[in-house]
């Protein structure tokens, strides 16, 4: 991709700046329709209709949000810390961005087809926390100091669950990049890692018990990172007004917002590359039985993009399914029970790949 | 251990079955009434914004009296005999002009003790919700038909007649004076020291 866009344009840093700016063109657009159904969801599990009223069943909503926002007074108070608090959001959003660099979207485009991809996006993440607890501070409010100190404990904490599973998975594949991973899990759905990868024989089947808990394991412990309920205990509105986002207003509030939901998705993806097969069609292509060969990336962005925005789905349904847990329970799954169940995982599947 | 296991089986397993429950909910009928589009049928004895229907004002006051906020305001000005105001629909006569019949709404506690005692059943309940004002004089609704000059007109007939009636009994109880100090004169001196008692 970024050949083709270099024999295109013939200027190496114009070529950047458009291949780093593209998923961009993603996340705006995406953003906009995970907030509209994060609304409508919410609503209809409750049993109400939600937003209605601006244009069709209220699909315009969001812009009008959007529009509120920016007429909004950005206000800094005076006992902030200036300088920190006007870069806590974009330091949170670079770090929900830089995640966007590594994942592989089709086999013909991958921001950057690092080899320690994933290394990468597990480094890049944590940036977030850096961003989050910036805000908190610079906020000068207990509330979101308090906020920031809860999301820096959890994320730091959930880190290491998230880690050992995705070790396990690297112990498989043997390969950091991403893009690779999802190559692997090429052809059917019966070919990704959450149903054994693509070898076949008894170690396919001795390992899906142990990929489906790995899933599960790997996908509570992003939902932790990304702060999404029930573990939402750094924004926790009925506790904390917004946590670490109390402060701030207008763009800024934007910002955090749209880090959030960019971080989503990013974790989603994660999830979908080491499990779901990444970028790979469930049932083939369109493209290879009408020979026609363009099409195929094409399709392959379709479905990477798809089990993403499922896989927000699912965090969205299970925010308006479960309530936030509580600061010790919080710990007490991370340190009790995820990680040695990681651990456990991680040995047998070690076991099982020495056959 | 066993207690361990059991924990990490039930926290799975009821977050599944709140999830099929949610899910669930996804799908069926939601309950919102879309307000301003769609209205809720309102129950047969609501009490809303009151209407008084002025054919059938007799103006007797009692509406105002029954208020217990005093939101109510009726003037009446007596009607000449030689006018018709006509009947009220359940055959009572109409005797008097209501020059003034207002009702603020903004001190209304729509306790409708009013629509009780009204002989005519002509002031009563609407099911209009929906009439609020930026200010607050907006609030007080004249219900009174009469324009200004006919009130004018009304006010100076009844104090004409009224000067009228006053000449007249003047000129009556002056005559029966007359005619009292002609049978005084008459009488025996003795009857005009015990009137003086």
């Amino acid at each position: 991709m970024y050949e083709l866009l270099n024999n295109i344009i013939g200027n190496q840093l114009i070529t950047f700046i458009i291949a780093a700016a593209l998923p961009l063109v993603f996340i705006v657009p995406y953003v906009m329709v995970a907030v509209y159904l994060e609304r409508k969801v919410s609503a209809h599990i409750q049993d109400r209709l939600g937003p209605m009223r601006v244009g069709w069943h209220g699909w315009l909503q969001l812009i009008a949000d959007f529009l509120k926002l920016v007429q909004k007074e950005d206000i800094v108070a005076d006992q902030n810390d200036k300088k920190l608090f006007v870069l806590a959001p974009f330091v949170t959003f670079v770090g929900a961005y830089a995640a966007y660099a590594v994942l592989p979207w089709s086999s013909a485009y991958v921001g950057s087809g690092a080899d320690v991809g994933i290394f990468f996006l597990i480094a890049i993440s944590s940036l977030a926390v850096a961003g989050i607890l910036m805000g908190g501070w610079a906020s000068n409010n207990k509330y979101s100091l308090l906020g920031a100190m809860r999301s820096a404990a959890q994320i730091v904490s959930y880190e290491i669950p998230s880690a050992i599973v995705i070790l396990s998975i690297v112990m498989i594949t043997g390969t950091l990049s991403l893009s690779q991973m999802s190559e692997m899990q090429t052809a059917y759905f019966w070919n990704w890692n959450i149903f054994g990868g693509a070898e076949f024989g008894l170690t396919k089947f001795l390992l899906i018990p142990f990929m489906f808990a790995g899933f599960i394991m790997l996908y509570i412990s992003t939902l932790a990172e990304v702060n999404r309920l029930p573990f939402d205990l750094p924004e926790a509105e009925s506790e904390l007004v917004a946590g670490y986002s109390t402060e701030y207003s207008g763009m800024k509030f934007a910002m955090f917002f749209l880090a959030e939901y960019a971080n989503m998705f990013a974790v989603s993806a994660l999830v979908t590359v080491l499990f779901l097969g990444g970028y790979q069609s469930p049932f083939g292509y369109l493209g290879n039985t009408l020979g026609i060969e363009w099409l195929v990336p094409i399709e392959q962005v379709f479905w990477f993009a798809s089990k993403g925005i499922l896989l927000v789905v699912v965090q969205i349904w299970l925010r308006w399914t479960l309530p936030r847990i509580r600061v010790d329970q919080l710990m007490a799954m991370c340190w009790k029970y995820l990680i040695p169940y990681a651990l456990i995982n991680l040995i047998i599947i070690g076991l099982i790949t020495l056959i | 251990m066993k207690t361990y296991l059991k924990n990490t089986w039930q926290g799975l397993y009821t977050v599944f079955v709140g999830m099929v429950i949610t899910f669930k909910h996804l799908f069926t009928r939601s309950v919102t009434i879309q307000y301003p589009d769609v209205k809720i049928k309102l129950p047969e004895r609501e009490r809303n914004r009151l209407f008084v229907n002025m054919d059938d004002c007799i103006g007797c006051l009692q509406c105002e009296r029954a208020c217990p906020v005093e939101c109510i305001q009726i003037d009446t000005v007596k009607s000449l005999p030689t006018e018709d105001l006509g009947q009220t629909s359940n055959g009572k006569k109409k005797s008097l002009w209501v020059t003034k019949f207002t009702i603020d709404f903004a001190k209304c506690c729509y306790c409708q003790l009013c629509v009780f005692p009204c002989p005519t059943e002509c002031i009563k309940m609407t099911d209009v919700y929906e009439f609020s004002e930026f200010e607050r004089a907006n609030l007080i609704y004249s219900f009174a038909t009469l324009t200004e000059d006919e009130i004018a007109e009304k006010n100076a007939n009844y104090e004409k007649m009224q000067a009228e009636k006053e000449k007249a009994k003047a000129e009556a109880e002056a005559k029966k004076k007359a005619e009292a100090d002609k049978t005084d004169n008459q009488n025996t001196p003795d009857s005009g020291a015990e009137k003086k008692e």
